[in-house]
């Protein structure tokens, strides 16, 4: 028998799940480069257009997020986009029609996201029923809550302090990306608040699920249910916990997206569930638990991401092309998971 | 006592029993607007068509109930959902009014505008709907990927390809012939018609065919099944095939409604209806054993609950508000461990009689 020596066991693993990665990150970087190439005089390089798609896909990133936490565990949640709908209506129907202060109305929000998903969790880790009946019950109810609040757009102010956020500009310092326009003015590239917000949830989401005991239950509670249980784990809990942690992150995505389009309407972020579980797959969290990683998420949404943005400068495209696009994708990162399950499968 | 007790034990207790429920809230709620009692089961003829709001319910609960009986076959099988149905519905849909009309064109009206005959328009539809059935069933059963993620890739693909096919717009065709999918036959509405035929084709097939044993079989245990020696992955190819076709037969069913392609409408969310309504009909979402009888009584359910709430002047878009309690209400009296609590109390009430 070999002796595991210290050297070795300081080797890192490359296994499947991290080729996968770094296949996910490869990939985001020639689709961008591509990107670039072909649309040069379109100057698709550009820094600002990379921080567009940051802009126009945070809340997309700090959705995903969660729901990866709670693909990992095993479990899933599409009721995550009627929860961004039922966020940005209550904003803006707060503060335009009941005249309620910003602070309020956002720890309001937050603590309804995580109300909501405490009564999800509890359903799904203590009655034993399955995660897709629940939270597709919250998806009705989420979004028919979008409707009894109102039925029509409503926008909101700009006066107010939640509507000033959506102006402030965090401009990149030491000119790094800046550029001169036609008139000979320096235009210096910016991300809004919501992309500071966003990776600060990655950063913090990363860290957790790798140092704090509760990330690693998650894992453990994926890989096997029992394993853990035996390991004295709380089972239940952690299910239950990582559905506040999902419903939580979804209705701060939501203050996000509510930022970025600055309205409310009962058909908003119709299908963005499947858009977030998309891009956790693509970042290689398995739906069947334990395997996964926010930062592929990360660059899962940044593949969807650009992926519009180029059906977008092509201009000729119709718009569903960017859905046929990523389901391809989907389809490739899937058939090429099953294909490493295998070989593992295989070393057995 | 325990007749009753016998009773609520039976599978079917569930769906029927909540479909009694739905009858008898519409009955309290037409006493109390001072109606018939029985207004609601009241069928009657207008305009040489039946009508009633039974009818009705029937009427627009085809499609789900055509969608559920093969949920139910995949539900069985894989122990996952297929929720590409509701696009591939849109698919086929879409597939069937370019291929009459020609592509490009928004709408026709006379039979010499047609570029190809209405029933090869249909026939190329529910042959996409059955493609499409093909691909998700050979990524399940040869590729070993959760169903939930298999189906996710038509999910999105499905919609956007509909809508490619029919150059993004609305594509009428305005044909007696082709409307007639969607509206009366005689005096019976056509969907309930092509329901009925799809149910009782189904039923007949796995009555006399071990197909349903088999399919229950995969669905328990799916290595031990091959070791038995049936050819597992070919019986859930062929789950997934058959739920394609009958997502196609709804997508045309739906299509000819309206007659037009809406390929961003048709069928948008059915398959979570889909879903419902196998799980309504007291079938577990893990897959093994299934209950035919209990999905379709599921469907026309759900409908119910639907035309009740828009006859109680609920709006279309507020409706999910009750449907999610509903959904909540019936799985969790399912629950496995509410059902022991239950067990529990009446055993102890059982004991305390005894001690008496």
């Amino acid at each position: 028998m070999k002796k595991i020596t210290l050297a070795d066991r300081r080797k890192p693993k490359v296994g499947g799940n991290t080729v996968m990665l770094m296949i996910t990150i490869v990939l985001f970087f020639l689709l961008y480069g591509a990107g670039c190439v072909m649309y040069a005089d379109k100057e698709f390089g550009r820094l600002q257009n990379f921080l567009n798609v940051m802009i126009n896909n945070a809340g997309l990133i700090i959705v995903a997020c969660g729901v990866t936490c709670v693909m990992l565990t095993g479990g899933i949640d599409i009721s995550v986009g009627s929860v961004v709908a039922l966020t940005c209506m209550f904003m803006s129907v707060g503060l335009a029609e009941w005249g309620m202060s910003s602070g309020v109305l956002i720890v309001l929000v937050l603590l309804i996201g995580v109300v909501f998903g405490a009564v999800q969790g509890y359903c799904i880790a203590y009655l034993e029923i399955q995660p897709f009946i629940v939270t597709m019950a919250g998806l009705f109810f989420a979004r028919g809550m979008t409707s009894v609040i109102s039925t029509q757009q409503v926008s909101v102010p700009f006066e107010s302090w939640f509507g000033q956020l959506s102006q402030i500009k965090c401009e990149i310092p030491f000119g790094i990306g800046a550029y001169l326009n036609k008139k000979g003015v320096v235009i210096t590239p910016y991300v809004r608040i919501t992309v500071v917000v966003a990776l600060i949830v990655v950063l913090i989401t990363f860290l957790m699920l790798r140092y704090t005991k509760f990330g690693r239950s998650l894992y453990a509670v994926g890989g096997n249910q029992q394993s853990a249980a035996l390991m004295g784990l709380n089972v239940k809990k952690t299910r239950m916990l990582s559905h506040v942690l999902c419903s939580f992150y979804a209705t701060l995505g939501g203050l996000c997206f509510c930022l970025n389009t600055m309205c409310g309407t009962p058909t908003q972020a119709t299908g963005l569930e499947m858009d977030a579980i998309s891009s956790a797959v693509i970042g290689g969290t398995l739906l069947t638990g334990g395997v996964g990683n926010v930062v592929g998420t990360f660059f899962g949404v940044l593949i969807n991401g650009t992926i519009s943005s180029l059906v977008k400068f092509n201009g000729k495209l119709v718009a569903s092309w960017a859905n046929i696009i990523t389901a391809v994708l989907l389809c490739f990162f899937i058939l090429l998971q099953a294909i490493f399950a295998k070989i593992k499968e295989r070393k057995k | 006592m325990n007749k009753l007790r016998g009773l609520t034990k039976k599978q079917l207790f569930l769906p029927i029993f909540s479909m009694i429920l739905v009858m008898l809230v519409n009955v309290l709620f037409d006493i109390a607007d001072g109606n018939n009692a029985f207004d609601f089961f009241s069928v009657s003829m207008k305009g040489g068509v039946l009508y009633g709001r039974i009818v009705d319910i029937l009427n627009r609960g085809s499609e789900v109930a055509i969608l559920a009986l093969g949920m139910t076959l995949v539900v069985s099988c894989s122990a996952g959902t297929d929720i590409s149905v509701g696009s591939v519905m849109s698919l086929a849909g879409g597939v069937c009014c370019v291929m009459i009309a020609g592509f490009g064109v928004t709408s026709v009206s006379t039979a010499a505008e047609l570029a190809h005959p209405i029933w090869m328009g249909i026939l190329c539809g529910i042959g996409a709907a059955v493609l499409a059935g093909v691909f998700n069933g050979f990524l399940v059963a040869y590729m070993k990927i959760q169903p939930m993620v298999a189906t996710l890739i038509l999910w999105s693909a499905a919609r956007a390809l509909a809508l490619l096919i029919c150059n993004n717009m609305i594509v009428y065709v305005r044909m007696d012939e082709f409307k007639v999918f969607g509206a009366f036959l005689g005096p019976i509405p056509t969907p309930i018609i092509i329901a009925a035929v799809c149910i009782a084709v189904l039923a007949l097939v796995l009555k006399f065919t071990a197909l349903g044993t088999y399919i229950q079989s995969v669905g328990i245990n799916k290595r031990s099944s091959r070791i038995a020696g049936f050819n597992s992955a070919k019986i859930i190819l062929m789950c997934y095939t058959i739920c394609g076709l009958f997502a196609g037969i709804a997508g045309i069913v739906n299509t000819s409604r309206i007659y037009s392609a809406d390929t961003n409408n048709i069928g948008l969310n059915m398959e979570m209806d889909a879903i419902l309504a196998v799980a309504l009909g007291g079938n577990s979402l893990g897959g093994g054993k299934f209950n035919l009888a209990g999905s379709i009584i599921g469907a026309y359910t759900i409908q119910a609950i639907t035309t009740t709430l828009l006859a109680r002047g609920v709006s279309t878009a507020q409706a999910p508000v009750f449907k999610a309690i509903i959904i909540i209400l019936i799985v969790v009296i399912q629950a496995p461990p509410v059902k022991a609590y239950f067990k529990r109390r009446s055993a102890e009430k059982a004991a305390a009689k005894e001690a008496v």
